[in-house]
């Protein structure tokens, strides 16, 4: 009987240290989770989720505090690769939260530019070029077409243009692969 | 002396169709009025144009100098008025434009001065630089800057050196022909592959339903001071595949994701070989090429072809029919439709098959995959098609992957035995740029993050530094003033604290009321002594008033008090 609860104890102890000493020695910093759902967003930053960036949503539904459908630029597509990574059932995208657009860039009309520098406080990617009472530009390449410059404009001076496909980015369609109708 | 050969996985046996244009001999295009010059006509980043809009080019002239590490150099093919530098539909399966170069031809055809290279005296990087600037490409559809291709890199040489005049796909012959009546000038290219590469072994290897090639390829090889081996190959298809013909000759197979020189082997075809000839021995750049006219024409035959000269010319030449129903460029197994007739040649063109509906009757209904596997035993590449099929009609683009979508040649073998007519290729090719889509897509998302958080970092950056700033100099007009006020004075004149903290700030708090003080007896009218009663007078008077208009505003109007 003691000898029993002797070797019980002896154990409990050695498990105990054991985790005891992983939990401090192998904690992951961070939230690998968060990490996870983060590389699956479209990196926007648009903020049409309700969340102040993309990681902060990411982070958001690691927390629980977030559905996944919340998230325009990243599509239907979006919401199924982050229903298989939770495991969770794929839903609609939430339509409070906006509608997928085509991928489009902001143009700046160089002309009515006043130079006010508000868009360029607005960009979350540092994606427009310019200073005080200097004409702004935006590089199109880093633009992510979060819309987050048009509202601080005060001359309405930027338009979102669609990207239109060029060679490079073309794609094969998927072949039309009909059925023939038996009945 | 026969070789040992080895085999490849299936491979398949479709009409040749060769024979129809092998009875004409080549015959030069003649020049069009107006040859529309595409800068991307290789793998790698487009060529730059160095011309203007309005410019009189000599043929030869670099239009376009190649930009970035995998790039190539594009020339006038004639001599002319470049009238446009613009977006014009090029020979591509998506029909879009791409930046062109048109140029207006003045009927003289004058070259530029042209020299022979060197290439014995040259470096090996001057004369890569050289070819590059020449706009060597490979000419068997892949078209890979040549240049890239003759650097053996880290390996200092590549031992096995691969002539490919297999030419498999059904049709086409413009390696034939090319090999019946140059191949002395071929292997003169192939003379200057093997010096660069410094290979051992070159081997040629041609299909033996090409017996004239064979036997032009082993007489002019018999002249050479080095061994060349003209091996003849079994006609099947796709044997003419680098990889496949790499297998035939050598028995050597590419591990997936590698290169060919990775295992000591490069492969070129032999129009490259003869495009190298003419650049380094004549130092003409890669203007024209040979183009096999065939299909649903009346004088099915290769042409000697300026790049840039617009297909539907081509197809008069051979004798336009009634009923032709497209264009494919390259053969009936890889090529790609064309968007429109007047798409202009480019260095990548080794064919142009008319079609009809008699030569190419359209594949019946597709009817859904039994996965009887014949796709299988076809595939030359050892894979899965069926498989393949599965997942990207699935959209299951990790799955493909895994099953090594991108080992795919695209050569349509196994499209070609589907019982159930499925379309293949096409669904490998979705599911290939979809992929690359994806990934382009990912590699722009990482940027946007990592930008995102670099302005993140920024702004707590500043607002740290902003917070340290003010500190620092809070800290240096305290300092200053311990220096000024020594705080001995200060303590013996409050209090007798022990706590040095708080008579500092006693202290500033002294010193800063005695500030306010200063400024006050500043500010205040210092010229008011001694004045005259008058003026006395006249200040008591105005002050009155002031005082009066100040009660008046005070007071509310009027009108507001009896509405």
């Amino acid at each position: 009987m003691l000898a029993a609860i002797g070797v019980m104890t002896a154990i409990a102890v050695v498990v105990g240290v054991v985790l005891g000493w992983s939990a401090i020695r192998l904690k992951v910093e961070g939230n690998p989770l968060a990490e996870k759902i983060d590389a699956i967003l479209p990196q926007t930053q648009c903020g049409q989720c309700g969340y102040p960036g993309c990681k902060p949503y990411a982070a958001a539904i690691a927390a629980g505090d977030a559905d996944i459908n919340q998230c325009p630029p990243g599509g239907e597509d979006g919401v199924k690769k982050l229903a298989e990574l939770l495991g969770v059932e794929v839903k609609p995208l939430d339509e409070t939260h906006g509608t997928p657009k085509p991928k489009s860039v902001a143009v700046i009309d160089e002309q009515t530019c006043i130079g006010c520098t508000l868009c360029i406080q607005a960009c979350p990617v540092d994606a427009i070029v310019g200073a005080a009472k200097q004409m702004h530009t935006i590089v199109a390449a880093e633009c992510t077409g979060c819309e987050l410059c048009l509202p601080p404009c005060p001359v309405d001076c930027i338009s979102m243009i669609p990207v239109a496909c060029d060679l490079p980015h073309w794609k094969w369609k998927p072949p039309v692969f009909t059925l023939k109708l038996v009945a | 002396m026969s070789r040992e050969l080895f085999k490849f996985n299936g491979g398949i046996h479709p009409p040749q169709h060769k024979a129809e244009s092998t009875q004409r001999p080549i015959h030069p295009a003649p020049v069009p009025h107006r040859l529309i010059v595409s800068l991307r006509q290789h793998i790698g980043n487009p060529a730059k144009p160095v011309v203007a809009v309005g410019e009189r080019v000599l043929k030869g002239q670099m239009i376009a100098a190649a930009e970035g590490t995998i790039s190539s150099a594009v020339h006038a093919p004639s001599s002319g008025t470049i009238t446009a530098i613009d977006m014009q539909t090029v020979p591509h399966a998506s029909g879009l434009p791409d930046l062109c170069v048109t140029l207006d031809t003045d009927g003289r055809d004058e070259w530029i001065a042209r020299a022979p290279l060197d290439h014995l005296q040259l470096s090996p990087a001057d004369l890569r630089a050289q070819l590059r600037n020449m706009g060597l490409v490979g000419l068997g559809g892949a078209v890979f800057p040549t240049a890239t291709k003759l650097d053996p890199g880290k390996s200092v040489k590549v031992p096995t050196l691969i002539l490919n005049g297999a030419e498999c796909e059904p049709w086409i012959t413009c390696d034939d022909i090319l090999m019946r009546q140059y191949a002395a000038e071929v292997l003169q290219g192939v003379s200057v592959m093997r010096y660069m590469l410094d290979s051992d072994v070159v081997l040629v290897g041609i299909e033996d339903n090409k017996p004239e090639a064979i036997a032009a390829m082993q007489l002019a090889a018999a002249t050479l001071p080095f061994a060349v081996e003209i091996v003849t190959v079994p006609t099947l298809y796709p044997g003419g595949g680098a990889k496949q013909l790499t297998r035939t000759l050598t028995g050597i197979e590419n591990p997936s994701g590698s290169r060919s020189t990775d295992v000591g082997i490069q492969v070129f075809n032999v129009g490259t070989a003869y495009a190298l000839y003419r650049a380094v021995f004549h130092g003409e750049p890669l203007i024209s090429r040979l183009v096999t006219v065939t299909g649903f024409v009346l004088r099915p035959q290769n042409f000697e072809v300026l790049i840039g000269t617009p297909m539907q010319e081509l197809v008069q030449l051979a004798g336009e029919r009634d009923g032709a129903t497209g264009l494919l460029m390259g053969g009936p197994m890889m090529g790609v439709p064309m968007p429109r007739t007047d798409v202009p040649v480019v260095k990548a063109t080794n064919c142009i098959l008319v079609k009809s509906d008699e030569l190419f009757p359209p594949l019946p209904r597709a009817l859904p995959c039994i996965r009887c596997a014949r796709c299988a035993d076809a595939c030359p590449a050892d894979l899965q098609p069926q498989e393949l099929f599965r997942f990207a009609k699935s959209d299951d683009f990790g799955r493909a992957q895994e099953y090594h979508l991108f080992d795919c040649i695209e050569c349509g073998c196994c499209s070609y035995v589907c019982p159930s007519h499925i379309p293949l290729v096409d669904f490998y090719r979705y599911a290939k740029s979809e992929i690359w889509a994806r990934e382009k897509e990912k590699i722009a998302a990482d940027q946007a993050r990592e930008r995102h958080e670099f302005r993140l970092f920024r702004h707590t950056r500043e607002k740290t530094e902003k917070a340290d700033k003010l500190a620092a100099r809070a800290q240096a007009q305290r300092a200053e003033r311990a220096v000024s006020n020594p705080p001995a004075e200060l303590a013996t004149a409050t209090s007798a604290s022990t706590d040095p903290e708080a008579d500092a700030k006693k202290a500033l708090i002294a010193a800063a009321i005695a500030r306010a003080q200063a400024k006050k007896a500043d500010a205040a009218p210092k010229n008011t002594d001694n004045l005259s009663a008058h003026t006395q007078q006249e200040i008591a008077e105005i002050e009155a008033r002031r005082a009066t208009i100040r009660a008046a505003a005070h007071q509310p109007l009027e009108q507001e008090k009896n509405p």
